[in-house]
């Protein structure tokens, strides 16, 4: 359908470069054309489901038979029903959560990365082999464990306990080191020695040089690690699901969850609505930042 | 994190750095410190000792001049040593427990369990007036004993003679040290006061005090007696001797147990539980044979269709390949819960959209058969997962070496042949460990079967709660009961988790190898 349409919006271009450069139609396809087939395919596929919440945010009927016909009514209805809910209370705690969760992981896994890259000190290799060997371990399979410690700590200290931000926080920073320390130890290692040579030379302080000189050069790989901070801890569910037991401290994940998962049928346009709105903040941050993460990626799988 | 002092320039001074070092060195102190002292208090000896050690810890590292590395480790170290290493730890030594429902305490706190679970009013045992007191907002009774001596407890303090107490009549007005509640008070906080056990003494067999009408207090004492000697439980009305087993309870002659236990340590019972009890060895078989197929599935079809469309895409010549590429990863930037949320909508069987509109009102039962209901999951894992791999495909197409192919140009080959010799093993080389991070993702994956199909459909002969799309760390949840579905059984479930991570780290550590030798080949 695409090769019918180009020549009918751009005539005369299309004709001249099928006479200059392209010798026909068939070459043009196996060439250019199918790919744009493709292209269109892809978005369709990639884009219905989108396409459907958005519009089923904004139908008024705000059940699910009555979402199904897309743009059918446009009302805000959905969006306004959400402030009588504890939605913006679990938006509120997820984007605390994970704000500080983005925050800290980069912090602590900048320090112990510049410590790995920088300093000479006996247990070096042996550190950052058992960081190898622990992060393959991943954090939820002790989901468990972590209930079972938290209730100990609870006791102890009641923010540490069950049902607390602060202790699901916690519990994520848990990961920090593991894996986030090789994505920046690799990056650290390419910011030259040199620059901190001249620095001491110059009478600076190894706080100084951290603070100063290589967060500053290594600020790309930073923000790349706190963005995927950011967003697995935004859309993780297990540990906050166990860990999170009363609904004002729920986050995102637990609290649409529960709404859909109890009636579905009935809840289904409030559903969409928070879907949506809580979509936008990492559909904005990841399209902004989309080189950025591409990139760092592909950094990961070098490093191995 | 902390600006540690400035070293080896010749400053040792009150420099802004030091300052900063030192108020929050301060402010962990005495949050250490308030941690060390209501640990002390709640008789948490283990995180007394871990709370002490990691402040004497970050003290010396922090003022120490030799460890300098230290300063930057700490903070991220100590994070990862308490909610990860010792996590882990401890997921060893639960599996290796029967720690679970009717296994849930130490056997001291069993056995005040038992015992208070079970008293009763001793039939005839006096009845002392009782006046119901407060210290603060805990509730506590105050009596005058058979004797007149005014005796007065809490639930956690048990009764002991107070001096200078107010009788009226017999009965307690007036407390030193307690605030005696008018009865308004006493009518509003009548659960409470019914709830109420005072020990009367520290000796649980002793029994307690307790009341209905909130004016006379009876001794409970209970129908058992715990014999420390003969480590055992007797029922004084039948004359019953339970004594305690290795699998952690208190059992009799004839096998009965009481219904409270305590956690002991019960070797691999757990392994066997899981590969050869009934119950649990045939889903367990079935689950981990769809965990592998699930996470394997997922990983080759959404690299194909990854790899597919960067190669489509990779064509300076194509025009708006940018929107393309734009718009085809949107998927992979939502987040994958309200993904699987939606999705479970859009497949629902009587009002969903793929069946309602896609396909004309079919009623095909997406989510509820157990092949279809698989393959669901599949495809929307697809769906979920392509743009990632046309992510990484891309880059690593982009990054190709041109002067190889060029090579391959001059010495003649073919399209497909450039393709299969050179590209293929290249991208392969590029994206091999994040293949098997991926794989890794995919076979824990529990937020997108938890969230589409709840691992449903169920098993139609499994007395747990399991199903057909359940995969190995979705069955760890079932399992721990800590959804409330089911009994919980830590120690399963843990048992589980180290299976799991068997699995995931032998798979890792076999591939990790194999792409090194891929490496090596390129």
């Amino acid at each position: 359908m695409r090769t019918t349409r180009v020549p009918a919006t751009r005539p005369s271009l299309v004709s001249r470069r099928s006479l200059s450069r392209r010798p026909s139609a068939g070459r043009w396809f196996s060439e250019i054309g199918w790919r744009h087939l493709v292209g269109v395919l892809a978005v369709a596929y990639a884009g219905f489901p989108l396409v459907y919440v958005v519009s089923a945010s904004l139908a008024d009927g705000g059940t699910l038979t009555g979402s199904n016909d897309l743009f059918a009514s446009v009302s805000g209805a959905n969006y306004a029903a959400l402030g009588g809910t504890r939605f913006w209370t679990w938006m509120g705690n997820t984007l605390v959560v994970a704000v500080a969760t983005g925050v800290g992981t980069v912090l602590m896994g900048a320090a112990a990365a510049y410590a790995f890259s920088r300093f000479r000190f006996s247990g070096r290799r042996m550190g950052l082999t058992a960081l190898l060997v622990i992060q393959m371990f991943p954090q939820m399979l002790a989901f468990v464990a972590i209930f079972l410690l938290l209730i100990s700590l609870g006791n102890v200290v009641p923010g540490l306990g069950l049902d607390s931000k602060l202790s699901l926080i916690c519990v994520y920073l848990g990961g920090a080191l593991g894996v986030n320390t090789f994505l920046m130890y690799g990056f650290f290692n390419t910011v030259p020695r040199e620059i901190d040579e001249a620095a001491k030379i110059d009478g600076a302080s190894h706080a100084q040089i951290y603070w100063t000189i290589v967060l500053r050069l290594t600020a790309p790989i930073l923000a790349v690690v706190g963005l995927l901070s950011f967003i697995s801890t935004f859309g993780e569910f297990i540990i906050a699901r166990v860990l999170l037991q009363s609904e004002e401290s729920w986050t995102l994940a637990v609290g649409l969850y529960g709404w859909v998962s109890s009636l579905q049928e009935a809840n289904w346009g409030l559903f969409t609505a928070g879907a949506v709105v809580s979509a936008v903040p990492v559909l904005a941050l990841f399209l902004f930042l989309q080189k950025y993460i591409v990139g760092g990626l592909t950094a990961g799988s070098v490093k191995g | 994190m902390s600006l540690p002092a400035t070293r080896g320039s010749g400053r040792t001074g009150w420099s802004p750095g030091f300052l900063v070092k030192l108020v929050l060195i301060a402010l962990v102190d005495a949050l250490g410190v308030y941690a060390v002292l209501a640990a002390w208090g709640a008789e948490s000896w283990g995180i007394l000792a871990a709370m002490v050690a990691l402040l004497l810890v970050a003290n010396w590292a922090y003022f120490s001049k030799r460890a300098l590395p230290l300063k930057y480790i700490l903070p991220g170290l100590a994070f990862l040593l308490v909610y990860q290493v010792y996590v882990v730890a401890y997921t060893g030594y639960v599996a290796f427990t029967n720690y679970g429902d009717g296994h849930n305490s130490t056997k001291e706190q069993a056995v005040e369990a038992l015992l208070v679970q079970n008293e009763r009013r001793v039939e005839g045992s006096p009845s002392s007036p009782l006046t119901v007191v407060a210290d603060g907002d805990t509730l506590g009774f105050a009596i005058v004993s058979p004797e007149g001596v005014v005796e007065a407890g809490t639930a956690e303090r048990p009764l002991a003679a107070v001096d200078g107490a107010a009788v009226e009549a017999g009965r307690v007005t007036g407390l030193p040290g307690y605030e005696v509640l008018e009865y308004a008070e006493v009518l509003e906080r009548q659960q409470e006061v019914t709830d109420l056990r005072v020990p009367v003494s520290e000796d649980p067999n002793d029994g307690s005090i307790r009341t209905q009408d909130a004016r006379t207090g009876y001794v409970f004492t209970s129908t058992l007696t715990y014999d420390p000697v003969s480590d055992a439980m007797i029922n004084t009305t039948t004359g019953v001797t339970y004594t305690a087993n290795d699998d952690g309870q208190f059992e009799a002659a004839d096998g009965t147990t009481l219904p409270v236990g305590w956690r002991v340590l019960v070797g691999l019972d757990n392994f066997v539980t899981a590969f050869g009890d009934d119950r649990y060895a045939g889903p367990f078989g079935k689950i981990l044979v769809w965990t592998f197929a699930f996470a394997a599935v997922s990983v080759a079809s959404t690299f194909l269709l990854g790899l597919f469309l960067a190669i489509a895409f990779n064509d300076a010549r194509l025009r708006g390949r940018r929107v393309y590429r734009t718009l085809v990863i949107l998927p992979y930037a939502i987040p994958g819960f309200l993904a699987a949320l939606l999705w479970s909508g859009l497949l629902n069987r009587s009002y969903g959209f793929v069946n309602e509109v896609l396909l004309g009102g079919a009623q095909i039962p997406w989510l509820t058969d157990p092949v279809l209901a698989k393959l669901a999951v599949l495809g929307v894992n697809l769906w979920l997962g392509f743009p990632y791999m046309f992510l990484i495909c891309t880059g690593a197409l982009q990054s190709l070496p041109t002067d190889v192919l060029e090579a391959a140009k001059i010495d003649g080959a073919g399209r497909w042949r450039t393709w299969r010799s050179i590209t293929l093993p290249l991208l392969l080389v590029a994206t091999a460990p994040l293949l098997i991070s991926s794989f890794a993702f995919n076979f824990n994956n529990f937020t997108l079967i938890y969230m589409l199909t709840g691992g449903g459909p169920r098993f139609d002969d499994a007395s747990v709660p399991l199903g057909h799309t359940d995969i190995l760390i979705s069955m760890v949840y079932s399992v721990s009961g800590l959804d409330g579905t089911a009994a919980k059984d830590y120690g399963l479930a843990s048992a589980l988790s180290i299976v799991i991570f068997v699995v995931v780290a032998t798979i890792s550590a076999l591939a990790f190898r194999r792409t090194r030798s891929l490496e090596e080949i390129a």
